[in-house]
């Protein structure tokens, strides 16, 4: 990260990148350890499952290989109940407090679901984790995921695996204003300019998955986000020119070479 | 006695969380593997000596692709 964005601190831990990266929909465990390289992502998520073998394609130990920080994810926990139990088993599975929270009210629509995620959120606090929970794009409940204690909230720009991008880029500035935590943007990213966009309102994170691992080339499409979540950052310091209606000439109109004279 | 691993439910010889382990995944301490009982987690220093009891509900989870 450029010295002119400042590093990005969650729960007083400083991580090496804007770009997060989600694991699911790779098609070859192979190409974990170049996508991180292209992406060389502050966090990587990965979910919790049953297993019945030992080896799960080497993919823990291609991660640990490549130095990527774990942030094991709740995914698929349709209740507060479930997702307790799930960021439990991975905290002693993986040795981390962090959590991404997810709970959805229901498998089609992948949608958070309010209640059950607030009450997740101050369990799991309770219980010492470090939540960072995968939120809708609402300010309101945002406050009431920090007033819980959440270290970080993650709104989605769009539906889970959607690629449609930041649909309502009013609601995640929005978000941006109304907490003081990190804002991550989540789930949506379908190319770089959608992580761009994301970090120019203000986003201080950008996770993404499907956006990669589903990518024609996965490894290009690594190294473009990284690069969009840099350029996004630096722009978001840099302050964007206000809107206009009206064109505004950018050159001198001083000095004009003229036919005529007056 | 009987009891349900990752759903399945079957009749157990193993009596420890470590043993039951050992016959599922062939070791008894596995690296980046959960173990919990009826809900609760069992940390890694108690499989050896946590008995299971009839009819507990055991799940044994690991990292995998996720988003």
């Amino acid at each position: 990260m450029s010295s002119l964005a400042p590093d990005l601190v969650i729960a007083g831990e400083t991580l090496s990148s804007r770009l997060f990266l989600g694991t699911g929909g790779l098609p070859r465990t192979s190409l974990v350890t170049p996508v991180l390289d292209a992406a060389r992502p502050g966090l990587v998520t990965v979910s919790i499952r049953r297993t019945s073998t030992l080896a799960q394609g080497g993919l823990l130990a291609a991660l640990r290989a490549a130095g990527a920080r774990l942030l094991p994810n709740t995914a698929g926990c349709l209740s507060a109940r479930e997702a307790v139990l799930t960021a439990e088993l991975a905290r002693e599975a993986l040795g981390t407090d962090w959590v991404k929270l997810e709970v959805v009210g229901d498998e089609r629509s992948l949608l958070p679901d309010a209640v059950e995620l607030l009450d997740a959120a101050e369990q799991l606090v309770r219980r010492g984790f470090v939540v960072l929970p995968y939120t809708t794009d609402d300010p309101v409940l945002a406050r009431r995921l920090v007033d819980a204690g959440c270290a970080a909230v993650m709104p989605l720009g769009s539906p889970i695996g959607s690629g449609l991008g930041v649909l309502n880029p009013h609601a995640i500035a929005a978000v941006r204003a109304a907490v003081e935590v990190p804002v991550v943007l989540d789930a949506g990213v379908g190319t770089a300019s959608d992580a761009a966009l994301a970090m120019e309102l203000g986003c201080d994170a950008v996770l993404a998955a499907t956006a990669v691992t589903r990518a024609d080339d996965p490894v290009a499409m690594a190294a473009a986000l990284r690069l969009a979540v840099e350029s996004g950052r630096l722009a978001y310091g840099a302050g964007r020119v206000p809107r206009r209606t009206e064109a505004r000439a950018s050159s001198p109109l001083l000095g004009l070479v003229s036919g005529t004279t007056t | 006695m009987t009891i349900t691993c990752n759903g399945e439910t079957y009749a157990a010889e193993a009596v420890t969380v470590a043993e039951l382990l050992e016959r599922r995944l062939g070791d008894a301490r596995p690296h980046g593997v959960a173990v919990a009982v009826n809900e609760e987690v069992v940390p890694r220093g108690e499989w050896a000596s946590w008995r299971l009891t009839d009819g507990d509900v055991v799940e044994v989870v690991t990292a995998v692709q996720g988003g």
